[in-house]
C-alpha cells in the first residue's frame, strides 16, 4: 500500500442494529446457502456446528418480569488489529489466513490450511470453525452448491469471508461495463442483503458516502471486546445499556464505553 | 562389520542427515498434503452461466417477491427481489427454497399404496384410478361424501378444486383455518360488509399488540419486519402483551406479561378507561351518532370490566392498564393488533372483537397508521360450473362441518370440527378425501383424534410435494411441482394491503410430478359429462392466463398486482356506522373468553405454544439449514425443551436440562427443561413445528408435535378452534 493510493484503500465493515435484529436467523441461512456451508442430521451439538454467521441470544440476567433478551448476529469481525495484525493472522503458521490491506478482509485459504487450529484458539469471537469430518450433501442436494465458493474438506478451518466472491463478482461486472468503481449496493454480503429487518448495513467504513461511515459514529455504537485491541470492523448499535455492556467484560462498577 | 553401539549410532545419524539432504522427505510431505486434500468425493459445484429469475414465494401465505440465482439449469440461491414494492422481501423459509427444491423428502413420482407399501405409478394411471373411484361413488349417489381440505381458499388452484367439488356434487370444500378467517368475521360483523383489514403498522406511532407475533411469523414476516424497523427508525412505540418474552416482546418498547386467555378482558378494561375518561375519538360529538350500539357497549364495560376486576383477572396492575389506555388514545395514529403468534389458530372471536373495539374508539379506520378495511382481490370471473341433476341435488346436502348453519352460522369452513364428525359416525361420512396444499394431520390440534378420523376415511388422495404426515396416510399421492417449478397466482391478504402475485417456474420440474391444477383438470376430464364440461381449459396454464388476462402487463413487469381499488364497501350496510353491538353479535352471547382445557387442581400449570421464525410449523416444514439455526435450548439431539420460569421449576425440583414428564389432558411426553426468566411463573411453553414423523432424517423425530398435547376448544361464538393452550403438569424423571 503506497501512501499516494490511500484514498483508494477500502475498509469493508458492518454496522448491525440490535434494536432492529429480530433473531429470525435469515442471515444464518443466507450465509450457509451462499457459502456452501455443510449441514448434518444432528446440528444440536453446537460446538461442531459450522455457522459462519451465528446469532447469539443475550439475556440481561434479571428475573421475571424485568427479564430482557437481545439477539446478536456474529460474523467474522475481520479484525484489523494493529495495522493488519488480526489475532488469527498473527498465529497462522501456514499463511492460510491473511489480512488484505486493500479491502480489510481477513481471508481463509482452505488449500493452505492444514488444520492446526491455532487460529481458532486465537480468535476471541469463536468465529472460526473446524471441519471435523467430510461434508456430506444428501443425493440431489449438491445441485444447489454455489460454484463461486469451494466446498471445504475435512481437516481445514473455515470462517466468514464477508462474501469476498460477491465483491469479485461486483468488480468483474464493473470491469465489463467499463467502470473502475463499484457502488455501495453492488457489493453486499449475503447476510446484509437477506436481512428482512434491514438490521445489517454493510459498506466501506472509509467512504463518507456509505451508510456505515455515518452509522458507526452513533454514540450507542460499540464493538465486541474492543479492549483486547482486536480493532474489529463489525460495529453494533443498541439503545439498551445492558446490551452495550454485554459487548465487553466490564467490572461491576465500571462504566461502559461512552 | 561388527555392529556395535558406536557404529549403530553413527549409521543412524548418517542416514538421518542423508535423508534430510535428499528431496525424499519433502517430496513425501508435499505428496501427502496434496493427497489428503484431494478427495474425489468432495463435490465440485459445476460451473455455468449465471442468471437471475424473479418469482413469488408461496412457502407461506406472505407471498414475497424473490429473485432466484441460477447457474446453468441449477437453482443456487434465493434472494429478496430488489424493488421498492412492499411485497418484495425474503425470510428464513424463502431463503431455504433451494434446499427444499432438491430435498430428499420430495415425492419423485405418483405413488399408490398397495398393502401398506408405496408402489410407483404413472400420472395417467393415478388420474385414471382416482376417476374410476369417483365414478363409482357418483353412481352410488354418494357424491357429497367427497371432501377436499385445501391450504388456502384464495387463488385459482383452490378455486379449481372447489369448482371440481361443485361440479361433482359435493359441498364439502374445507380450507385450513387461520387468523385471517377471524379477521374477516370481526370486520364483517361490526362494519357491515365483507372486508379484510390491513394494519398500517409502519405509519402508526403507537402499536399495541395483544400477543400478535409481529416478529414471530405473523402475516407476511418480511413485510412485518420491515414495518417494525420503520417504527424503530421513527422512534415510535410498540407495546407487546403476552405471557412470554417472545422475540416480538423483546423488541417492543414495553412488554406487559398477561395471564394467557385474558387478553380480551384487558382490551375491554382499557375500553372502560377510555370511555370513563371520555378519551375516545370525536368526544365532542356524541359517539352514538357515528357508531351503533355504543351506549349498550358502554353500559357493558362499565358494569363488568371495572379496573379492579380487570386487573385481578389479567394480572396487570391497575395503573398500567390506565396508562396504556391513555397512551393509546393520546397517540396520533394508534393501532391495536390481535391474533396470537403467527396466526395459525383462528382464536376466540370475542377476544378479537374486544381488541378491535379499541381501534373503533381510536377512530383509526381507513386512516394512515390505523386499520384499512379493504375488499379482497376479486379477479376470478369464471362462468358457473355446469351441474347435472346428481350434482345439483347433492350440492345442497348439508356441509359435514356444519359451517354456515345453526350455531355455526358465522363460519364458512370448520376444519376443526371434521375429526369429531368423522369419529362420531359409525362409518365415515367422507368416502373420498382430497388433501391439497396442506398437512392437516400434522397441523391440527389433538393428533390422536385426527389420526382416528384419517384412518377411518376409506380413500385419501394427497397432492403434497413432500412425504409429510398426511401424505403418508394417503392411498394415492399425485405430487405437486415445487413452487419454483410452477405457475400459480398467490393471493396475500394477511394483515397487509391485499396483493396478487404470480409465481413463475424457474426450473423445469426435476421429478415426475404434476401441477395440482393440471391434476384436478385431468381428473375432471377423465370423469367426463358435465364435470368435464365445467373445465373448458386444456391445462392449468391456459386457465391461469385467461383468468389474469386483464392484469397481464402489470404482472409481467412487477410480479404483483396490488389491489388499489382502496377502501372497500365497509360500513355499507343499513347503519353505515361501526357497530359495537348489533343483532348479529347479540346472537353470539357476548364476551365469553376461551379458557384452557383441564382441571386446575390436577393440572396446575398451563402449557402454551410459541411460534418461531426458525421453525416452520405450517404446510411447509423446516429445511436442514433452518433446523441448524435452532438453539440447543430448544432441541438437543432429539429432545425438545420446554421453557419454564426458574421459580416454578424449583417448585417441581427441576434444574436446567433435567428431564421431565409433561402430562396434559390430551397426552404425555418426555421433555427437557430450559429455565427462562422471560416466562410467567406457572406457564410453560413449547415451540410449534417440531416432532415430525414424515419428511427426512434431518427433521424426523426431532422433538414433539405440540398438537399431540393440545386439544381443540370450539369457540362458542364462531365454531373455530380457539385453543391457545392447555393445562398441564410436570414430573421429574
Amino acid at each position: 500500500m503506497s501512501k499516494g493510493s490511500k484514498h483508494k484503500v477500502k475498509k469493508f465493515g458492518m454496522v448491525i442494529d440490535l434494536d432492529k435484529c429480530t433473531g429470525c436467523g435469515a442471515c444464518m441461512v443466507a450465509c450457509m446457502s451462499e457459502n456452501n456451508v455443510p449441514f448434518k442430521e444432528n446440528e444440536s451439538k453446537k460446538l461442531d456446528s459450522i455457522t459462519w454467521m451465528r446469532v447469539y441470544k443475550l439475556e440481561n440476567g434479571k428475573s421475571f418480569p424485568e427479564a430482557d433478551i437481545c439477539f446478536l448476529p456474529r460474523p467474522c469481525m475481520h479484525c484489523e488489529g494493529d495495522r493488519g495484525h488480526a489475532p488469527c493472522v498473527s498465529v497462522c503458521p501456514a499463511i492460510a489466513t491473511d489480512y488484505d490491506h486493500n479491502t480489510g478482509i481477513v481471508s481463509q485459504i482452505y488449500t493452505r490450511c492444514f488444520g492446526c487450529r491455532y487460529c481458532m484458539a486465537a480468535c476471541p469471537y469463536h468465529a472460526r470453525y473446524f471441519n471435523w469430518r467430510d461434508p456430506v450433501w444428501p443425493e440431489g442436494m449438491e445441485k444447489f452448491l454455489n460454484p463461486n465458493v469451494s466446498p471445504r474438506m475435512r481437516g481445514v478451518v473455515e470462517k466468514c469471508s464477508f462474501c469476498h466472491h460477491r465483491y469479485q463478482l461486483a468488480l468483474d461486472k464493473a470491469y465489463a461495463e467499463g467502470r473502475d468503481k463499484i457502488e455501495e449496493d453492488e457489493y453486499q454480503t449475503a447476510c446484509a442483503h437477506a436481512c428482512p429487518a434491514n438490521a445489517i448495513t454493510f459498506g466501506d467504513l472509509n467512504n463518507k458516502k456509505h451508510s456505515v461511515y455515518r452509522l458507526k459514529k452513533n454514540p450507542n455504537t460499540f464493538r465486541l471486546l474492543e479492549r483486547l485491541g482486536t480493532n474489529p470492523k463489525v460495529y453494533y448499535h443498541s439503545s439498551r445499556e445492558w446490551v452495550r455492556r454485554a459487548g465487553d467484560n466490564y467490572l461491576k462498577h465500571e462504566a461502559a464505553k461512552a | 562389520m561388527k555392529i556395535d553401539r558406536r557404529n549403530f549410532l553413527s549409521l543412524g545419524a548418517g542416514a538421518t542427515a542423508g535423508l534430510a539432504f535428499s528431496p525424499l522427505p519433502w517430496k513425501l510431505m508435499d505428496d501427502s498434503s496434496i493427497w489428503t486434500q484431494n478427495w474425489p468425493w468432495a463435490p465440485v459445484p459445476t460451473d455455468g452461466e449465471a442468471s437471475y429469475v424473479d418469482t413469488v414465494c408461496s412457502l407461506c401465505s406472505g407471498g414475497c417477491g424473490i429473485t432466484i440465482r441460477k447457474i446453468g439449469d441449477r437453482v443456487v440461491k434465493a434472494e429478496k427481489k430488489d424493488s421498492d414494492n412492499a411485497n418484495s422481501g425474503i425470510c428464513i423459509l424463502g431463503l431455504s427454497s433451494p434446499q427444499l427444491l432438491y430435498s430428499p423428502s420430495r415425492i419423485k413420482t405418483p405413488l399408490k399404496k398397495v398393502e401398506d407399501k408405496w408402489v410407483k405409478i404413472s400420472v395417467k394411471q393415478a388420474v385414471a384410478e382416482i376417476a374410476e373411484k369417483l365414478k363409482g361413488l357418483r353412481k352410488d349417489k354418494l357424491s357429497h361424501t367427497l371432501a377436499c381440505i385445501s391450504g388456502s381458499s384464495a387463488g385459482t388452484v383452490p378455486a379449481l378444486f372447489e369448482r371440481f367439488l361443485t361440479a361433482y356434487g359435493s359441498p364439502n370444500f374445507i380450507t385450513v383455518p387461520s387468523v385471517k378467517d377471524i379477521y374477516k368475521l370481526v370486520f364483517s360483523l361490526t362494519c357491515g360488509a365483507s372486508c379484510i383489514p390491513a394494519f398500517d403498522i409502519a405509519n402508526s406511532d403507537f402499536v399495541v399488540s395483544f400477543g400478535t407475533g409481529l416478529l414471530d411469523g405473523w402475516g407476511n414476516p418480511a413485510a412485518a419486519f420491515k414495518a417494525h424497523s420503520i417504527l424503530k427508525d421513527n422512534k415510535k412505540q410498540l407495546i407487546q402483551i403476552e405471557p412470554r418474552l417472545s422475540n416480538t416482546a423483546a423488541k417492543a418498547d414495553k412488554w406487559l406479561p398477561i395471564i394467557p386467555g385474558t387478553e380480551g378482558v384487558l382490551a375491554l378494561g382499557m375500553a372502560n378507561v377510555i370511555i370513563g375518561k371520555q378519551l375516545y375519538f370525536n368526544k365532542n360529538v356524541l359517539f352514538d351518532s357515528v357508531t351503533e350500539g355504543f351506549e349498550e357497549f358502554k353500559a357493558l364495560v362499565e358494569k363488568d370490566y371495572s379496573l379492579e376486576a380487570v386487573s385481578n383477572i389479567t394480572g396487570i396492575k391497575q395503573e398500567d392498564i390506565t396508562a396504556l389506555a391513555e397512551d393509546f388514545m393520546k397517540a396520533q395514529s394508534p393501532v391495536a393488533l390481535f391474533g396470537r403468534g403467527e396466526g395459525s389458530t383462528p382464536g376466540s372471536l370475542h377476544e378479537m372483537m374486544a381488541v378491535n373495539f379499541l381501534n373503533a374508539l381510536a377512530g383509526n379506520f381507513n386512516k394512515t397508521g390505523g386499520v384499512y378495511l379493504l375488499s379482497e382481490p376479486d379477479y376470478i370471473n369464471w362462468t358457473h360450473p355446469v351441474l347435472d341433476d346428481a350434482a345439483y341435488y347433492n350440492i345442497n346436502a348439508k356441509r359435514l362441518d356444519g359451517a354456515g348453519e345453526g350455531k355455526y352460522f358465522l363460519a364458512k369452513h370448520l376444519l376443526n370440527r371434521l375429526p369429531e364428525v368423522v369419529n362420531s359416525s359409525k362409518t365415515s361420512p367422507i368416502n373420498f378425501l382430497f388433501v391439497t396444499d396442506s398437512n392437516p394431520f400434522y397441523t391440527m390440534a389433538d393428533t390422536k383424534l385426527v389420526e382416528e378420523a384419517f384412518k377411518k376415511i376409506p380413500f385419501i388422495v394427497s397432492f403434497s410435494s413432500y412425504m409429510d404426515e398426511t401424505a403418508s396416510m394417503a392411498d394415492i399421492i399425485l405430487p405437486n411441482h415445487f413452487f419454483l417449478e410452477r405457475y400459480q397466482d398467490i393471493v396475500t391478504t394477511c394483515g397487509l394491503k391485499p396483493a396478487v402475485g404470480l409465481s413463475k417456474p424457474v426450473v423445469n420440474p426435476i421429478f415426475n410430478t404434476i401441477h395440482s391444477g393440471d391434476a384436478i383438470i385431468s381428473i375432471a376430464k377423465a370423469l367426463g359429462g358435465t364435470i368435464a364440461e365445467s373445465f373448458p381449459w386444456d391445462n392449468y396454464e391456459t386457465c391461469l392466463q385467461e383468468t389474469l388476462e386483464a392484469k397481464k402487463d402489470v404482472m409481467d413487469k412487477e410480479l404483483f398486482w396490488i389491489d388499489e381499488s382502496g377502501v372497500s364497501n365497509a360500513f355499507a350496510d343499513s347503519s353505515g356506522k361501526f357497530e359495537f353491538i348489533n343483532d348479529k353479535t347479540r346472537q353470539t352471547k357476548p364476551y365469553i373468553f376461551v379458557d384452557a382445557q383441564g382441571e386446575k387442581k390436577k393440572y396446575p400449570l398451563t402449557l402454551i405454544r410459541f411460534d418461531s421464525m426458525r421453525i416452520a410449523s405450517g404446510y411447509t416444514a423446516n429445511s436442514p439449514f433452518m433446523t441448524k439455526t435452532v438453539a440447543d435450548t430448544v432441541i438437543k439431539e432429539n429432545d425438545i425443551f420446554i421453557e419454564i420460569n426458574p421459580k416454578t421449576a424449583a417448585e417441581y425440583n427441576l434444574a436446567e436440562r433435567s428431564k421431565a414428564l409433561l402430562t396434559t389432558p390430551k397426552g404425555k411426553a418426555q421433555v427437557r427443561v430450559h429455565l427462562y426468566e422471560g416466562i410467567m411463573p406457572g406457564i410453560i411453553s413449547m415451540p410449534s413445528g417440531l416432532g415430525h414423523t414424515g419428511y427426512d432424517s434431518y427433521l424426523t423425530g426431532k422433538g414433539i408435535n405440540i398438537n399431540e398435547l393440545i386439544g381443540q376448544i370450539e369457540d362458542p361464538a364462531s365454531g373455530f378452534d380457539a385453543a391457545w393452550g392447555i393445562r398441564a403438569v410436570l414430573a421429574r424423571v
